[in-house]
């Protein structure tokens, strides 16, 4: 049996699973700390269900305290970069687009070295070793052991980083390095920032997730722990506690994941209906679609792989206003059950127009039955317009695909969504997200441009693979279990011999304790 | 005389990128130098061709390369210095301004970098009133200037400097060398005198790419019909909104080339628009005929947001709205349309100025 618990910023959601089977589960406020709140939804659904600790086999953690600690700007450990290209990427030092209280509090302490690769894998210029060991020293003298390193196309050649990692280990033990190529994708800037990131996030999560440890430990669950990722994959707790950053927006995507399973599919469309706003997501091979562009973290450009999701603001909570008809985007949000006028309160919202259209029998219907008809079939069109050209836009082309809806406020869903083969709301959709970390497996990638001049495009095709497999594995997959879920190629405009850019995505089962 | 800052290049980077007709490169990593160079050196000056003397002599600069490796394989800043000053030590002369060779996309705010650092003034206009893809397309050629000297370094110190025969034959060999100097060199070129540049260049375009960005970010901030309120402050013609269906892409001789199918909505319902695109959104045919084609520039915006969307953002189901905005009158002589008209972009018809086609009404 598993346990999967979704740590949002309100609530704290768990679920028990027995294999497919939704045993108990429960929604708890989110605490000041962490491990409290998860160890009171762990026991609440432990005690509902009436098994014993010992017949957990894993205990799945979603959680957005590491994002919020970035936003938030607390608890950040002051860390120090390397970049690896000179004489190139001079008049762009490292942290030169981070907003400048999160400079401050993060160090700005960067120094720029010899060495990265072109495209097509020839130096910039040669590696030098002493150069790396004379910077190491001033960090080291500067009292820092928080360190990242990243050097130009370090997708493509990742050795400058690895060696200098080395020469750091030399001079500075206990140093906590990232490596830039370990996280991010082709664009330095945004992947050295990532790699920036998980440094100065590394202290916090060795606390929290020893804090989580410590909360099991209190439970009597002796059995192993994992923490979701942003792609929908668990890494284990050594390995959180090293990437911190893989678990940004790890909310969306096990909200999806939670909707493929409950569901079935693996292609399809994810509307997740909250208070305030829906968010629509893409699944592709039961896994979210990946966002192409630079994400936004507290201010910093990062570019590693997060859901692709869009948002509107519409919600069970949003106000609607009759002339000129508008729902939403303004919602009263978490005060829906005092505001909305079936809970008593005196503000129409859009959970009242669906009790009033009689599909949904929440709070005391008597306080909408006033409501016009030709207004309540006005809003509910309105609703589904939303929805429906939201939906479209995350479509990649016009060919119907299911739309799963999950979340508190999938009441809104009353009609039809044109392009969508069929509506889905499976049960247990408020806790899909805890769901979603429950079942994940664990998975590895391959980001990198090959050029087609050196290799055929099928070894290029099978290192990537090999590639995404070999990290699959390293982050806890079983071998056999390894299926390749994702290949997509990209020709480079402007670039000779033939350069593609390869990304390939593994999964695979987690290895049983 | 106007003074470029941080806030006017901020306008500057987000109008140069309607300008950028869906290429041009992102001006993001453009935007981060220059913002870089003025904190580190103080503002740019920025002057209209009215204001300099004849014979002051004017070194557009530029970044040349692909669009991924610009931002993986950042300029030194050395390097776009070296060009700059190479071409002026060829020629003999004091070099007095830098301006930039194409206002849309990353190349609108490259030159202020470079103004910056040397505490050169920058000029106030450019060479194509948009972006395109190769280095001959610009109005300088119509005029006879040549691209030579040109210049091109890079980080490691290596300028090569070359003359040639053509603009045509510049951008044969730049290739090449970009491609040497790891598909990205930092360049200079078409250095003309402010007299030339009064009959050869299209003037006021920095200031049109700022104002643009001006009302894109009110726009932003006021949600109130961006859309329109970018269609009037770029002159331009409202022509289509609809919803993007297929997109197809190829790459063509490392063109990135393609045409996207864009279904109508409200009362463009009914109609088909295909839009064709090389780096920069070329052409628009509406069922079948077209509309619009190069050189008069093709905006695609988001319909609720006004956001320009790039050639490689066309997505299925993007709602979107279509303005084609007259381009500059030099383009429209037989000189201008032979090197950048629609027939060198391999469509077989005639140019029609968007303004006969929807001035009418």
């Amino acid at each position: 049996m598993r346990i999967g618990v979704d740590v949002g910023g309100t609530n704290t959601d768990a679920v028990l699973m027995d294999g497919a089977n939704v045993i108990s589960s429960t929604k708890t406020p989110t605490t000041a700390n962490v491990s409290e709140g998860i160890a009171k939804a762990l026991s609440t659904v432990i005690a509902d269900s009436g098994i014993e600790a010992a017949a957990i086999d894993g205990v799945m953690i979603g959680t957005t305290h590491f994002t919020n600690a970035v936003v938030e700007r607390k608890h950040l450990t002051p860390t120090a970069c390397i970049r690896l290209g000179l004489p190139a990427t001079v008049c762009l030092p490292p942290m030169v687009d981070w907003p400048d209280d999160l400079r401050d509090m993060v160090g700005g302490n960067s120094h720029l070295a010899h060495g990265g690769h072109e495209f097509d894998g020839r130096e910039i210029s040669a590696y030098q070793p002493d150069e790396v060991r004379e910077i190491a020293r001033k960090i080291r003298d500067a009292g820092l052991s928080a360190i990242a390193i990243s050097s130009v196309f370090s997708p493509v050649n990742s050795t400058f980083e690895e060696q200098s990692a080395e020469i750091v280990r030399e001079l500075i033990p206990d140093a906590n390095i990232t490596l830039s190529s370990e996280i991010g994708r082709i664009g330095l800037l945004e992947r050295e920032n990532a790699a920036i990131m998980n440094s100065c996030l590394r202290q916090l999560a060795a606390r929290t997730v020893d804090g989580f440890k410590a909360a099991l430990d209190e439970l009597q669950i002796t059995a192993p722990f994992y923490i979701s990722q942003n792609d929908g994959t668990l890494m284990n707790a050594d390995f959180a506690k090293e990437y911190p950053v893989l678990t940004f927006a790890s909310g969306p995507t096990n909200s999806m994941r939670g909707a493929a399973f409950l569901s079935g599919l693996r292609d399809a469309i994810v509307v997740d209906v909250g208070g305030t706003t829906t968010d629509i997501g893409v699944l592709q091979h039961g896994f979210p679609r990946v966002a192409a562009l630079a994400v936004d973290i507290g201010g910093v450009r990062t570019n590693f792989r997060m859901p692709d999701t869009y948002s509107i603001g519409l919600g069970g909570g949003s106000l609607i206003e009759s002339d000129p008809l508008k729902v939403g985007p303004r919602s009263v949000g978490y005060e829906l059950t005092e505001k909305a006028l079936v809970f008593g309160g005196d503000i129409l919202t859009a959970t009242d127009v669906i009790v009033a259209g009689g599909s949904e029998d929440i709070g005391d219907a008597g306080a909408v039955s006033h409501l016009d008809a030709s207004l309540v079939a006005a809003v509910q069109a309105r609703i589904m317009e939303m929805i429906t050209i939201a939906v479209d836009r995350m479509k990649t082309s016009a060919t119907p695909v299911p739309v799963i809806v999950v979340g508190g406020g999938s009441i809104l869903v009353t009609g039809a969504i044109e392009g969508a083969s069929e509506i889905i709301k499976p049960d247990h959709f408020p806790v899909a997200n805890a769901i979603g970390a429950a079942i994940a497996q664990v998975g590895g990638e391959c980001d990198r441009i090959f050029s087609l001049a050196e290799l055929s495009r099928d070894e290029a095709l099978d290192q990537a693979k090999s590639e995404a497999s070999n990290r699959a594995v390293n982050a806890g997959a079983n071998a056999d279990s390894i299926e390749i879920v994702d290949v997509e190629e990209v020709p480079l405009a402007y670039l000779p011999g033939n350069a593609t850019r390869i990304m390939v995505k593994a999964i695979g089962d987690l290895v049983e304790a | 005389m106007r003074i470029i800052d941080e806030a006017v290049l901020e306008d500057l980077a987000l109008g140069a990128a309607v300008l950028g007709t869906g290429g041009g490169g992102d001006p993001y990593i453009g935007k981060l130098m220059a913002r870089q160079a003025i904190r580190d050196y103080g503002p740019v000056e920025l002057y209209t061709l009215d204001e300099l003397d004849d014979d002051d002599l004017i070194v557009p600069t530029a970044m040349m390369g692909a669009p991924t490796v610009m931002v993986e394989k950042m300029p030194n800043g050395d390097d776009i210095v070296n060009a700059f000053q190479s071409v002026g030590k060829y020629i003999g002369k004091p070099v007095k301004a830098t301006m930039s060779i194409e206002a849309g996309g990353l190349n609108s705010v490259v030159p202020i970098y470079c103004a910056a650092r040397l505490g050169v003034p920058m000029v106030d206009c450019d060479g194509m009133g948009r972006a395109f893809p190769e280095l001959q397309m610009v109005t300088h050629t119509i005029h006879g200037i040549s691209s030579t000297p040109f210049a091109m370094s890079d980080e490691r110190g290596n300028t090569v400097l070359m003359e040639t025969i053509s603009n045509l034959w510049t951008e044969t060999f730049a290739r090449s060398v970009t491609v040497n100097m790891g598909a990205m060199a930092m360049i200079a070129l078409y250095a003309a005198t402010a007299a030339q540049l009064r009959e050869a260049a299209i003037p006021g375009t920095i200031t049109l790419a700022e104002e643009i960005g001006k009302v894109v970010r009110r726009a932003r901030l006021e949600e109130d019909e961006p859309v329109e309120t970018i269609r009037e402050a770029v002159g331009g013609y409202l022509i289509f909104k609809g919803k993007i269906g297929d997109v197809e892409r190829r790459t063509e001789a490392g063109f990135a080339k393609g045409d996207a199918i864009i279904e109508g909505i409200d009362e463009y319902a009914g109609q088909k628009l295909q839009l064709s695109f090389q780096n920069e959104h070329l052409a628009a045919r509406i069922d079948g005929e077209f509309k619009v084609t190069v050189p008069d520039l093709l905006a695609v915006l988001d319909v609720d947001t006004g956001e320009p969307i790039t050639t490689e953002g066309l997505r299925y189901g993007f709602r979107v709205a279509i303005i084609a905005i007259p381009c500059a009158e030099k383009w429209r002589s037989p000189k201008g349309l032979e090197i950048v008209g629609p027939a060198y972009f391999g469509y077989d018809t005639e140019y029609v100025p968007v303004e006969e086609t929807y001035g009418a009404d």
